[in-house]
């Protein structure tokens, strides 16, 4: 896997972790991203993922991956163990969204959160054009298959870091090429966020 | 996943040889206090050892196992215990790795055990071998890797008691380990893997044939040694492998309405016990249960603390497990999260229960294979047959 070969997504994440570093990527998947952070960036890398072959496809790649869910699987790390926890297109599908961000800003320094945004023009347009679950490039599911149990915009989870007073180092806004500039909230199909605890 | 072509890439014929140390007065101190000398152990190697000595892989075996891991002995049919895992282009590739099976001492297959004639008396130890523990098991194999010329292990490797023996080579000489490998294994015994090992026992020692131990030159309690087998073979099946394997099937087609064998399960359990009282002795399996229930290396016992380690861990479970069920395996994956090791964690897909690691050929196979090969190679090399 060559970096231009990348998902978008992918490459952001990419960009933003420095070398060297600690990464946890929860929800590694078949591990691309961990693979080439691991390979060109010489990071210390480690997965936890829940499907089996896609543990086998990590493991092929030589990357090191826990067999297990999100849900329960940081409970034993100790505080600060990662310089990065990573949770791509993965908060949206765990149970206890407070509780894995929690855990996840406890064990890392800082953590990436990228999570597709419920309220792009498409799907508001589906929505209110036609009376229908928005199906986009970044939801593609129908409402009985699909494997996400959280729907949020970009403003929601702005407003849920102010809550709970949690500190945004950065956002990313995606198109489905490029980053996106204006109105993210309503052009944006997905998005990356850097946070860290106050 | 690759394609492997198993059956024809093994290793011919291989002979088990033997190393004798610890002769007095430098006896082994065991755990127990007691000493133990000389010591012998059986094993096998196959595979060359590199300029370096840095690609030798030790295999551990499992309660009943011995040195004779893989390739075939003159004149028999059947190959080592894990020949579909060692040999030319396996999961333990011997054309890369040297890899070493070593027996453990209270066995009865070529090492030192309660059968072996002890030099004091020059009669069998039977009830005078010293009680051992996995911990003094091990310190005898480091006799024999030291013998060897190998300063570090690159993988030490075990499913079962292996695997408990794996993990105690991390206890004892953690520098001496590039990454280890436990398989279908845990951190201690629970209540219940120590009741089936005092059933067996007691099986055993049921046996008037048994005559506290001193069978030698005698008949072998057989029927004890059967019993506690059968007990065995149920508890590494699992309810699923025995319906697919047995269901209710009957050797004949009407109830016999005598206690003979009706069922093709009873037949398959008398079949592999009478064969197994052929070829272990029964006073070796009361020691090596023991020696597995009193290992215990939980909490904070299997990383020291103080050090920093370098080794990395492959650890597989299998679902339907359930002598060593998979929440004993994700017990040492919590030891290593929270020493924050370089570990990877796999519970693999069988319905075969404790048998599946001798059985799950090509799951164990990917892993082992790309785990090794990372660890001895890099990312660079991992990768090179996939982009």
């Amino acid at each position: 896997m060559k970096f231009n070969l990348l998902a978008l997504d992918h490459q952001v994440i990419y960009q933003i972790i420095e070398p060297g570093c600690r990464v946890l990527d929860l929800g590694c998947g078949s591990g691309d991203l961990l693979y080439l952070l691991a390979k060109e960036k010489d990071a210390k890398v480690q997965g936890i993922e829940i499907d089996d072959s896609a543990i086998y496809k990590c493991v092929e790649k030589g990357l090191s991956v826990f067999h297990g869910d999100i849900d329960s699987g940081l409970s034993d790390y100790p505080d600060q163990s990662f310089d990065y926890v990573i949770l791509n297109q993965s908060m949206q599908q765990v149970k206890k969204v407070d509780f894995v961000l929690d855990e996840a800003l406890r064990v890392g320094r800082k953590v990436i959160v990228g999570f597709p945004n419920f309220t792009y023009l498409r799907a508001r347009l589906m929505f209110f054009f036609r009376g229908k679950a928005p199906i986009t490039p970044s939801l593609p599911y129908r409402w009985y298959d699909t494997p996400n149990l959280h729907f949020l915009s970009i403003s929601d989870f702005q407003d849920f870091c102010r809550q709970k007073k949690i500190r945004i180092l950065s956002a990313h806004y995606l198109g489905k090429k490029r980053l996106v500039k204006a109105w993210p909230n309503l052009l944006a199909l997905n998005a990356i966020f850097v946070i860290a605890k106050p | 996943m690759e394609k492997k072509k198993q059956s024809e890439n093994n290793l011919g014929l291989v002979k088990t040889q033997y190393f004798t140390f610890a002769h007095p007065p430098q006896e082994l101190k065991l755990e127990s206090g007691d000493k133990l000398g000389p010591i012998t152990l059986a094993y096998e190697t196959y595979g060359k050892l590199d300029k370096d000595k840095a690609n030798a892989i030790l295999v551990l075996h499992a309660l009943s196992g011995d040195a004779h891991a893989a390739g075939f002995h003159e004149g028999d049919k059947d190959p080592g215990w894990w020949d579909v895992m060692i040999g030319p282009g396996k999961a333990f590739d011997t054309e890369k790795y040297f890899v070493i099976c070593s027996n453990i001492i209270g066995g009865c297959k070529g090492s030192t055990g309660p059968s072996s004639l002890n030099p004091k008396t020059q009669e069998p130890y039977a009830l005078g071998f010293p009680i051992i523990t996995i911990a003094d098991m091990v310190k005898a194999q480091c006799n024999l890797i030291d013998h060897l010329g190998i300063k570090k292990l690159l993988c030490v490797v075990g499913g079962s008691v292996g695997g408990m023996q794996a993990l105690e080579w991390v206890v004892l000489y953690p520098e001496r380990i590039s990454c280890v490998i436990p398989i279908a294994t845990a951190l201690k015994h629970s209540p219940q893997q120590i009741a089936f090992d005092e059933v067996g026992r007691q099986a055993i020692m049921a046996d008037p044939d048994w005559r506290q131990g001193n069978y030698y030159g005698q008949a072998q309690p057989e029927k004890g040694l059967s019993v506690a087998r059968m007990i065995g073979h149920i508890t590494y099946m699992s309810e699923q492998s025995m319906e697919e394997k047995f269901s209710r099937r009957q050797k004949d087609k009407n109830y016999s309405f005598k206690f003979g064998t009706d069922f093709e399960v009873e037949g398959y359990l008398r079949y592999r016990s009478d064969n197994f009282v052929k070829r272990f002795d029964a006073n070796s399996y009361l020691y090596i249960t023991k020696a597995m229930d009193y290992f215990d290396v939980s909490g904070d016992k299997l990383l020291p603390k103080d050090k920093k380690l370098a080794i990395r861990f492959l650890v597989i479970a299998f679902k339907s497990d359930w002598l060593y069920p998979a929440y004993q395996s994700q017990e040492i994956v919590r030891q290593l999260k929270i020493r924050n090791m370089d570990a990877t964690y796999c519970e693999i897909k069988s319905s075969y229960g404790h048998d599946a690691f001798l059985l799950e050929v090509e799951e164990q196979t990917h892993l082992i294979k790309h785990f090794l090969n990372k660890t001895f190679y890099g990312y660079n090399i991992a990768r090179n047959n996939e982009i």
